[in-house]
């Protein structure tokens, strides 16, 4: 379970996050939206720790991540698989290496079964063979299937994906979207997906939370969302450049 | 008082020092806890000491030449042809070898370290270690660390060598100093003492440039000018703190001997 009370976070004095507060329970999924820039990636980040907040608590199965420890941290971090908006594959690495980094660091498996392990999530992310590619090799789509092969593939109980279809093509986001759905109910994991694209969102969200202007403006399932009459909701959801413009 | 800009400066100056003893500290930690990834411990020393071999030895060996030609000229005056050597022999030992080894170690090692954890840190690289619960001072800084307090020592000790011989040879050979005597008196005056000074001096250089280099991709600007930045500002940093901290060291060690 994930809850987040009344967190702030400002940068070089630019608030970026305030007094946002919500709760995730295990198994849910959750899609997090909102204009470029205002704040989801980083509200993202606080929630595996990579970002501490100026203030508020981020708590993980009741526990506090808040000021804890780089070192007690990285014992909570194992909980969590996280998919980057550039994949952030280690580039001196192939996808092999990739994919069993987190296998080799912290189980104490036989060469074989890492690559029996890898070879079988890399099946699951429609990515087989590719064991010997280098990361410079793999195309945008490709290179964030590896980075959720190799997020899944110690099965976390919870699955961050930060825009996880940002710069694909409509056919490529289809099938990570479809990636995601079958990751999240093959392992039963919790996922919270940042996105703004509203068809990720509507696909992978069984709740979507909104944030707008620092907070979160709008909780709720997606039929809620989209169908919103709020101005704020209908001009994010419609992709409307200017208000007025939707009184047309 | 001081100007903003300066009291700026200063206030900037003393926070990364304090950040770097953190790192430092956070690097203790982790060798105490024995967290070394031997594999990356491996190749580190393949990259900072093979590597480096070329550099290293084209720059001991024509210092050496340089210095031993410098000192023939002015001892030929007084009829000291035979003095040359010794004089090349301590100068390498204590301090041109370690500095100068350092010093090329730190352009092309230290400111490959920036670099490449500067381009991990722009690329959520680090990020992603983090996620996948590895701490970037275990896997990241460590190896590099160890590597580079084992590779500079040896450097140096090349660099030594590959100096007086070099010296030695255009003593003889260009300058027609009589080499019997040449390296006697090296032999002479070059005391053990004289080698040792030098390799604790490599071994501490090796750890700040590691460090330096660490620190500075670690703590990178976003994108390629926060990388190029880091890059620079490693190299330059290690070098001046080389230079600075050879100084103290040798005032520190040449009391220490004068005591034994």
């Amino acid at each position: 379970m994930i809850e987040v009370r009344n967190l702030y976070k400002q940068f070089n004095h630019h608030s970026v996050l305030a007094d946002v507060s919500f709760r995730i329970e295990n198994g849910e999924s959750v899609a997090i939206i909102g204009r470029s820039g205002s704040g989801k990636s980083v509200l993202l980040k606080h929630l595996i720790g990579l970002l501490q907040p100026d203030a508020g608590e981020v708590l993980i199965d009741g526990e506090s991540i808040v000021a804890m420890d780089e070192r007690r941290l990285l014992g909570v971090r194992r909980k969590f698989g996280m998919v980057f908006q550039g994949g952030a594959l280690f580039d001196s690495m192939t996808v092999a290496e990739n994919v069993a980094f987190g296998l080799r660091r912290h189980e104490h498996l036989t060469e074989a079964e890492i690559a029996r392990r890898v070879a079988g999530v890399l099946e699951v992310v429609d990515l087989p063979g590719t064991e010997s590619k280098k990361p410079a090799e793999l195309s945008g789509g490709m290179r964030k299937r590896a980075g959720l092969a190799r997020a899944i593939v110690y099965e976390p109980q919870i699955v961050l994906y930060d825009e996880p279809t940002t710069g694909l093509d409509p056919i490529v986001s289809d099938s990570i979207d479809q990636l995601m759905v079958r990751v999240r109910d093959r392992y039963q994991v919790t996922t919270v997906v940042v996105t703004h694209d509203m068809r990720t969102a509507r696909r992978v969200g069984q709740r979507v939370l909104m944030l707008h202007d620092r907070r979160i403006y709008a909780s709720g399932a997606p039929e809620e969302i989209f169908e919103s009459s709020d101005p704020v909701v209908r001009q994010f959801v419609d992709g409307v450049a200017d208000a007025k413009e939707m009184l047309i | 008082m001081l100007n903003p800009l300066a009291n700026q400066r200063v206030r900037t100056a003393l926070i990364e020092l304090g950040q770097i003893a953190i790192l430092a500290k956070e690097v203790s930690a982790s060798v105490l806890r024995w967290r070394v990834a031997w594999r990356d411990l491996v190749y580190q020393i393949f990259f900072i000491g093979i590597k480096s071999q070329s550099v290293v030895l084209i720059t001991g060996a024509f210092t050496g030449m340089v210095l031993g030609a410098q000192t023939y000229f002015q001892f030929h005056k007084v009829k000291m042809d035979t003095a040359t050597l010794a004089v090349v022999g301590v100068s390498m030992c204590s301090e041109l070898g370690p500095v100068l080894t350092a010093l090329m170690v730190a352009g092309r090692v230290g400111a490959a370290i920036a670099a490449e954890l500067g381009t991990m840190r722009v690329t959520e690289q680090i990020d992603a270690l983090r996620a996948l619960a590895t701490h970037p001072v275990d896997y990241l800084v460590v190896p590099r660390l160890l590597a580079a307090h084992v590779a500079l020592p040896v450097l140096t000790l090349e660099a030594i060598m590959v100096g007086i011989l070099a010296s030695y040879v255009v003593g003889v050979t260009v300058l027609g100093i009589e080499p019997t005597y040449l390296w006697d008196n090296m032999l002479k005056y070059t005391h053990q003492v004289d080698v040792v000074i030098g390799l604790v001096k490599a071994f501490i250089y090796g750890g700040i440039i590691a460090l330096i280099g660490c620190y500075r991709g670690l703590t990178c600007g976003l994108g390629a000018e926060g990388v190029g930045r880091a890059t620079t500002e490693a190299a330059v940093n290690a070098s001046i703190t080389i230079l600075i901290a050879n100084f103290f060291l040798t005032l520190v060690m040449g009391k220490l001997v004068g005591l034994l």
